[in-house]
């Protein structure tokens, strides 16, 4: 057993709260029974797109594009995807053939 | 008859992407936490109690620091601080949902935060019962990967080099249909595009809060204009 075991169960119970808490807070804030507020509901409405673009980057934030591989597996499945998407409508087509291309590209080519 | 199965199975369906991700993603943080000299037992109990998949893996550095309880609830805060925005936008979706409330507002992820805000339950199943699922089942995958990652260290049976890329290509798929369904199109791109100069500006590690925060500045103070050209519900 680790020696710092009890320190770690601290730290995995304040990890854990803290969550729970910061995902708790809108709810909390914004009762069902109350209204919420006007420019609140708008921005729900707006944000989850948003969100999604941003992931997206937050996704791709490990890449350098201006040392080697230059971020080409990057572009080159994120192309893949996109033209896979747009073509044949296939949510896990295009996610599973994605992935296979980028998993090919930086073990064997890249 | 049972009317959870069709809800069951849909949701599996949605979540086959997420599958992937997350048992690939939770075997890797298990393999992480064995390496540290913490059993299967560790990852079972941080991914049922934490569940936050990025935050998982910088506790494991906290605890192998012997870090402080402070350093580790302001790290918490900084690394999912995101997440107080999913609920601003999940306030009205989980409204009635009555006992699985608390679960759903729990197990708001990333990932299960994107599908529940773009997968639509289909005709004849309940959408909250398939919402439920969706949550559920993604956290199970969670768990499933992290415990299997930790007993089996790091016997990974063939090279898994670049499986993460399921979640990029995910993101931009749901991306994909948003951006053809909707005809408003402006907080898309704006969210892509502060992510972006942030991620310049503050550097990879923290960009995220404070494009968040940015991008909500700019919609309070653009309300009007960015609701424009179309309800988009």
């Amino acid at each position: 057993m680790n020696p710092e075991a009890g320190n770690a169960a601290l730290i995995v119970a304040v990890v854990a709260l803290t969550t729970a808490g910061i995902r708790a807070a809108p709810f909390v804030l914004f009762p069902p029974g109350k209204k919420t507020p006007e420019p609140i509901l708008s921005l729900g409405r707006v944000l989850p797109s948003a969100v999604i673009g941003m992931l997206v980057v937050y996704c791709l934030k490990d890449v350098s594009p201006l040392r080697y591989p230059y971020g080409l597996p990057e572009l080159i499945a994120l192309l893949a995807v996109a033209g896979l998407h747009l073509w044949k409508k296939n949510t896990l087509l295009s996610i599973g053939a994605g992935t296979a291309l980028y998993m090919l590209l930086v073990q064997l080519i890249f | 008859m049972n009317r959870r199965m069709p809800a069951l199975w849909a949701a599996f369906f949605q979540t086959i992407p997420i599958m992937t991700g997350y048992l690939f993603l939770g075997a890797a943080f298990g393999v992480l936490l064995q390496s540290k000299g913490y059993s299967w037992l560790w990852a079972l109990l941080m991914s049922v109690f934490i569940y936050a998949g990025s935050m998982q893996f910088a506790a494991v550095g906290l605890m192998a620091g012997a870090a402080s309880v402070v350093s580790a609830a302001l790290l918490t805060l900084m690394v999912n601080g995101r997440h107080l925005f999913y609920g601003l936008s999940m306030l009205e979706q989980f409204r009635d949902m009555g006992r699985k409330r608390p679960y759903m507002i729990f197990s708001l992820t990333d990932e299960t935060f994107s599908l529940l805000c773009s997968a639509k339950a289909p005709a004849g199943v309940d959408p909250k019962q398939f919402g439920f699922f969706i949550s559920l089942l993604d956290q199970l995958y969670w768990v499933a990967g992290s415990v299997a990652g930790a007993a089996a260290g790091a016997l990974l049976p063939f090279d898994s080099r670049g499986i993460d890329f399921v979640m990029t290509a995910l993101f931009t798929v749901i991306f994909l249909d948003r951006w053809q369904a909707e005809g408003n199109r402006r907080p898309a791109l704006l969210g892509a595009a502060i992510a972006l100069i942030c991620l310049l500006v503050f550097g990879k590690s923290v960009f995220l809060l404070p494009s968040l925060f940015l991008t909500t500045a700019v919609f309070l103070a653009f309300r009007r204009k960015l609701a424009g050209g179309g309800r988009t519900g």
